[in-house]
């Protein structure tokens, strides 16, 4: 049984003073840095939509970065074109990227691993062009992009607008958390995982497995989406060149890094692409990406878990220990 | 007729390096049932380590013979220390690798040479030949290349006792050993003629379209495409693909005016997505017949 | 005549699980013997073990000389021909080429193409569909396949796991009957491991029996076949 799946007692107020730390968090820290976090939450989300999809489903993708960008244009076009609030593109944006990822579900159902894998990275690396062409450029503003004003706090709160932009942004994330939570504890997160599992038995069990695994694929899409169009509207500017294959390497490193299927992982992982470029950045000025791929690696020989996993290790060896102990 | 002749023929042009990339990719499924996605880095990395030999003033011919070399040797290093303790993990972890291996050689080529543009020679006559209009002979080059090695890769491949030891030690390792063959060394051998390969297509399309790091991030799609739609397991099917897909792709690019010359990539993309849906053993592979 | 393979105090483990116990047991050269048991005795591991495919413990010699510390690829070309459970035929590569592949470590190209006649000989319908997939034969001609191309490496000694499994009864005894051919012909030593106690004992000399990993019973293969307490409570029948 996964750790989610079991709230003991301690737990939701663990987790409810977790929630309130982080709601205070930008009182510590500079408005740049704020702004920095914010972006790891945008991240940990887009993270979590992919892992619902590899991680739990089984269904590799390398091209999450395409639903990112749709999600982030869904958001600049309405506020820019249309001028409409931008809580309002939030989920216009994931509905969009909702039906995107069910539509790409389909064909995706006749691709297994590797075979899915080439699809993903081929749409990830077509984005960018796609995005520039002189077709769509009336309404994505071609190479040069889109440039969106930043929101101002409402009801005249007195904070700036990064930090509402984090409040808003950890407000979102918890509610789609506990959802993905929710989700995948239940009934469907079984199908979702017994699909991973064993194809074949799960629908000699009566599993719908075309159904669930293109619904899957809408809501991982859905989550990244979201997450894309929350990044938009903290970057305040979407552009071709912000959406490359190396978008999606980054998500899929998030979840690597985070763990395979666990929904704690996609803080971490979100965490992880956000800092560690920058931390790379000092560790070598001239190539921070290659030391971005060393991690990538090595993280594969230590922690093929992630950091989730290596936590979830060592919690059950404590546990072996203590009831060696007592027994 | 002009304008067609001439798109046709610059696609096939293009369309030999596309099969060259397709052949490399197609020898390292034969040898490990994988698809390596740091190929395209890899190779435009090795297309720098050829323009440093002939920048520090070696003989064409004797850099390209030196990278081929280098390349193969690195990539059998790469294979026995980098990928090999991954070889029993799930395909999830070894893309990941190789994934990372895209990001490390892409970077570093940024930062050893820098992101100028920089010209590369190309060892054949600047006159077109026969003076004809249509084709470069830098391009017929290319061709002539890509068909040459197509007859070596065929040759090694079905005629000799390590080729076919190498595709055996792919589809089925333990049986592999059971016959006596080295499993892990087989892997290697497929990684290093892969990477010689790959250095081949980037040293003939860096005169194209001249030396950068992002320089076959997109002929790496084109390479798969053609890979796929010949089939994967076919390098004489591989070398047809890539043709056919540089020939699709300027034909498309001229004849189709939704696409046009910058949704190319796209044609690449819908191929691909095309082939794994309607033929996944492309247009040569051999059914897979399997008896339960 | 001297002992062909000598196994002594052998433990073979699957990840952490143990499956053989301290298994000791001897081929004579130029015999056939066999290993009995029911379903997860430990039979096929004992093969496994031999070939180094799993974890072991213990003394395996061939010859005198150590095989317990080599890879799968090098007690292959000390002459040991594993012929594994499941067929193991390259689906995707031709007849001939399974055949082929069998004589990879040989040197000695001339007498590889007279086995190779030879080979054709015992198995014609090999011959008939050498260049077809081999994934496309029946069961039955995959297993005659798997045995020639063991064949083809001129084995000092020959494992065969489960040989009859899922085969026709007449095509059984079209292959134990190729396989005393060969044993008596070419002086191919065989550790055979059957689950068809009655086929195995008529076949081999020499007969051990196996349970959880452990020998229980040991002997020449008459005694065993003639004593009906052990054939009704250890082989069924």
């Amino acid at each position: 049984m996964s750790a989610e799946a079991r709230p003991r007692g301690a737990a939701p107020l663990a987790l409810t003073l977790l929630v309130i730390l982080a709601a205070l968090l930008p009182l510590a820290l500079s408005d740049y840095r704020t702004f920095q976090v914010t972006l790891a939450l945008v991240y940990a989300i887009a993270i979590l939509g992919l892992n619902i999809l590899t991680g739990y489903n089984g269904q590799f993708s390398l091209g999450h970065g395409a639903f990112y960008a749709i999600g982030a244009y869904t958001a600049a076009i309405m506020m820019s074109e249309w001028q409409i609030g931008y809580y309002w593109t939030l989920p216009v944006a994931g509905l969009v990227c909702f039906c995107a990822g069910f539509l790409f579900g389909f064909p995706a159902l006749r691709l297994e691993g590797l075979y899915l894998a080439l699809a993903t990275f081929a749409l990830a690396v077509a984005t960018p062009q796609i995005l520039k062409s002189d077709h769509l450029a009336p309404l994505t503003g071609g190479v040069q992009g889109i440039v969106i004003l930043k929101p101002n706090p409402p009801f005249g709160l007195p904070l700036s607008q990064d930090q509402w932009l984090y409040e808003f942004t950890l407000a979102v994330a918890i509610v789609l958390f506990v959802g993905a939570w929710n989700l995948l504890r239940g009934r469907s997160g079984r199908a979702i995982k017994a699909i991973r599992d064993n194809p074949i038995a799960a629908e000699a069990m009566g599993i719908n497995k075309a159904l669930y695994k293109t619904l899957t694929f809408g809501v991982s899409a859905f989550y990244t989406g979201v997450a894309g169009a929350l990044g938009a509207i903290v970057i305040q500017f979407v552009a071709p060149d912000s959406f490359t294959v190396f978008l999606s390497i980054t998500l899929l490193v998030g979840v690597v890094v985070g763990g395979l299927a666990s929904i704690p992982g996609a803080i971490f992982g979100g965490l992880f692409v956000q800092f560690i470029p920058n931390v790379a950045e000092q560790i070598s000025k001239a190539a921070p990406w290659a030391i971005y791929g060393v991690f990538l690696i090595a993280f594969m020989y230590v922690m093929p878990y992630g950091v989730w996993g290596l936590l979830r290790a060592l919690h059950e060896r404590i546990e072996r220990v203590r009831r060696r102990r007592s027994a | 007729m002009d304008l067609f002749l001439q798109q046709f023929l610059s696609g096939v042009a293009i369309g030999g390096i596309y099969a060259l990339v397709a052949l490399a990719v197609v020898m390292i499924y034969q040898a490990s049932d994988h698809f390596n996605f740091a190929q395209g880095e890899m190779a435009m990395f090795s297309t720098y380590v050829a323009w440093s030999l002939i920048a520090a003033g070696l003989p064409y011919w004797q850099a390209f013979l030196a990278t081929i070399l280098i390349s193969f040797a690195g990539a059998v290093a790469l294979e026995r220390i980098v990928i090999r303790p991954v070889e029993h993990a799930p395909v999830l972890n070894q893309v990941i690798v190789f994934i990372g291996l895209l990001v490390i050689f892409n970077a570093l080529a940024g930062w050893l040479f820098d992101y100028t543009i920089k010209p590369f020679p190309s060892p054949f006559p600047e006159q077109p030949l026969f003076g004809n209009p249509y084709i470069g002979a830098h391009e017929l080059g290319v061709i002539g290349v890509t068909l040459a090695l197509l007859a070596l890769v065929f040759a090694f491949l079905r005629l000799t006792p390590i080729g076919l030891a190498m595709r055996a030690a792919a589809q089925n390792p333990d049986s592999a050993r059971l016959v006596g063959i080295r499993v892990g060394w087989m892997l290697a051998l497929g990684w290093g003629l892969a990477a010689a390969i790959g250095a081949m297509a980037g040293i003939m399309l860096a005169p194209i379209v001249f030396l950068e790091p992002n320089m076959m991030i997109g002929t790496l799609l084109y390479g798969f495409a053609g890979a796929l739609l010949g089939g994967i397991d076919s390098p004489a099917g591989a070398v047809v693909g890539g043709f056919l897909v540089g020939v699709l792709e300027n034909l498309v690019g001229a004849y189709v005016p939704f696409v046009g010359t910058d949704l190319k990539l796209t044609v690449a993309l819908a191929l691909i997505m095309l082939v794994l849906l309607l033929r996944p053993n492309g247009l040569f592979g051999r059914r897979i017949v399997r008896r339960v | 005549m001297g002992a062909v393979l000598e196994v002594q105090g052998l433990e073979a483990f699957y990840g952490q699980t143990q499956a053989l116990f301290g298994v000791d047991f001897t081929l004579e050269r130029g015999s056939i013997t066999t290993i009995l048991g029911a379903n997860g005795a430990g039979k096929t591991t004992a093969l496994r073990a031999i070939s180094a495919l799993i974890r072991t413990r213990g003394r395996v010699t061939l010859d005198g000389r150590r095989l317990d510390r080599r890879s799968p690829e090098a007690i292959t070309r000390l002459g040991v021909a594993h012929v594994p459970d499941g067929r193991s035929t390259f689906l995707r590569l031709s007849v001939a080429d399974n055949l082929r592949l069998g004589a990879y470590t040989r040197r000695d190209r001339a007498a590889v193409r007279t086995d190779l006649e030879r080979i054709y000989s015992y198995f014609p319908v090999l011959r008939e569909r050498r260049q077809q997939q081999a994934g496309t034969l029946s069961g039955g001609e995959q297993q005659m396949l798997a045995i020639a191309r063991a064949l083809m490496l001129r084995p000092r000694l020959m494992l065969l796991d489960e040989p009859s499994f899922g085969l026709a009864p007449l095509l059984v005894q079209d292959i134990f009957a190729i396989l005393r051919r060969i044993n008596r012909d070419d002086g191919v030593s065989i550790l055979l491991v059957e689950q068809n106690a009655r086929l195995a004992l008529d076949l081999a000399s020499d007969a051990y029996l196996f349970e959880t990993g452990r020998v229980v019973l040991s002997g020449p293969a008459a005694g065993l076949r003639a004593d009906e307490t052990v054939r009704r409570v250890y082989l069924g029948y």
